[in-house]
């Protein structure tokens, strides 16, 4: 269920960037980038983005997910490693515990492609 | 005919929320309250803590609460007969709280009262371990409360929650004898991912521990009033 509070997080960030554009585009494809130590399953949020920008600016949009996995650095021994989630957080090593997160938080927009239709373009032209 | 262009955008998927948390918490600095986030699964005993706490702190500080409940002003009505304040927000068939909806129950409490005698606002989340993590509401402080019945793994579980809170109440600790549970070992998987974390045992039913609960409590407002002087005192 949160990730459909989630895609409205989302929409209403995108719609205030499409919101600032003069021409106002017609967007294609948003990618996001989301770490797996996140509270976001991809799979959830693309559904839910179909079903909630339906009849939008962003309907058909396709959502394209990049995941980032989980790791950390342990000062310790100085070096990155991968936490078992759900198992064991802490520097496989040394058993510090884990502290510096270096990967696996993002919850990002990466970029939005989008279109400027030369019929749209003339639409929005001052007719002065 | 069209050409297809590319915005790098490099922005948090939760910008706009994450916008609406700055602006509240802005608001807090300014009246001078410090605010914090009360995070946990339904039935943790955020609701009780809050009315114990109610009944002792509201000595030293003046509290107002904004409450978060998906349906139901039943909490609220519960916190209402200590005196204090009471925004109650229902959320609907959402599992969090948002900054947008923490900013009505704030612009509510300016139109109320002088938001300027207030040293506290305590904001109970909706019962839930997973959403509320990612949603900032302009909170200083993020509490989250584990009670002894659910689990020594729940932090390894849902670990995002335990990552981010500043202080973890394990509660119901009157329990343990009756559980085959290690509150040690809880507190050391929280500190598994999050060394820094201020741990409080407590019962609300005996009152173990919630000295040192109130305390703490106190403690953070007089940090964050001295951090906001600071701040001031800084040059331009």
């Amino acid at each position: 269920m949160h990730e459909t509070d989630m895609t409205k997080a989302l929409i209403f960030t995108v719609k205030d960037w499409w919101e600032s554009q003069t021409e106002r585009p017609q967007i294609t494809e948003i990618h996001l980038i989301v770490g797996k130590f996140t509270c976001v399953e991809p799979v959830s949020l693309k559904f839910a983005f179909e079903v909630q920008t339906g009849n939008t600016f962003l309907e058909g949009v396709e959502l394209v997910i990049q995941e980032t996995p989980l790791i950390a650095f342990c000062h310790r021994c100085q070096q990155e490693y991968a936490p078992q989630v759900g198992l064991q957080y802490g520097c496989p090593e040394c058993d510090s515990p884990m502290e510096d997160i270096r990967s696996g938080r993002e919850l990002k927009i990466d970029r939005i492609e989008y279109i400027f239709d030369e019929a749209n373009k003339k639409a929005y032209a001052p007719n002065i | 005919m069209h050409q297809t262009f590319d915005a790098a955008l490099g922005i948090n998927l939760l910008h706009a929320n994450q916008k609406g948390a700055d602006h509240n918490r802005a608001h807090f600095d300014e009246w001078g309250i410090t605010c914090f986030n009360i995070m946990s699964s339904p039935g943790a005993g955020k609701t009780v803590l809050l009315e114990r706490s109610l009944a002792v702190l509201t000595d030293d500080l003046k509290i107002a609460v904004i409450e978060g409940d998906m349906t139901t002003e039943l909490d609220a009505d519960r916190l209402r007969q200590y005196g204090v304040p009471v925004i109650a927000i229902n959320t609907g068939r959402s599992c969090h709280l948002d900054s947008k909806m923490v900013a009505g129950g704030i612009h509510q409490l300016e139109h109320q009262y002088n938001p300027v005698d207030f040293d506290l606002v305590l904001v109970e989340n909706v019962g839930n371990l997973v959403c509320p993590a990612e949603f900032e509401v302009g909170e200083h402080i993020k509490v989250a409360l584990l009670s002894v019945t659910e689990g020594e793994d729940k932090p390894l579980k849902y670990p995002v929650m335990f990552q981010e809170a500043d202080c973890l109440l394990i509660t119901k600790i009157d329990l343990a004898p009756y559980l085959d549970i290690d509150i040690n070992r809880i507190a050391a998987n929280v500190r598994q991912m999050n060394p820094h974390v201020t741990i409080i045992a407590v019962s609300a039913k005996t009152g173990e521990g919630l000295e040192h609960w109130f305390n703490w409590v106190k403690s953070q407002v007089l940090n964050q009033r001295s951090s906001a002087t600071a701040t001031e005192m800084l040059p331009a």
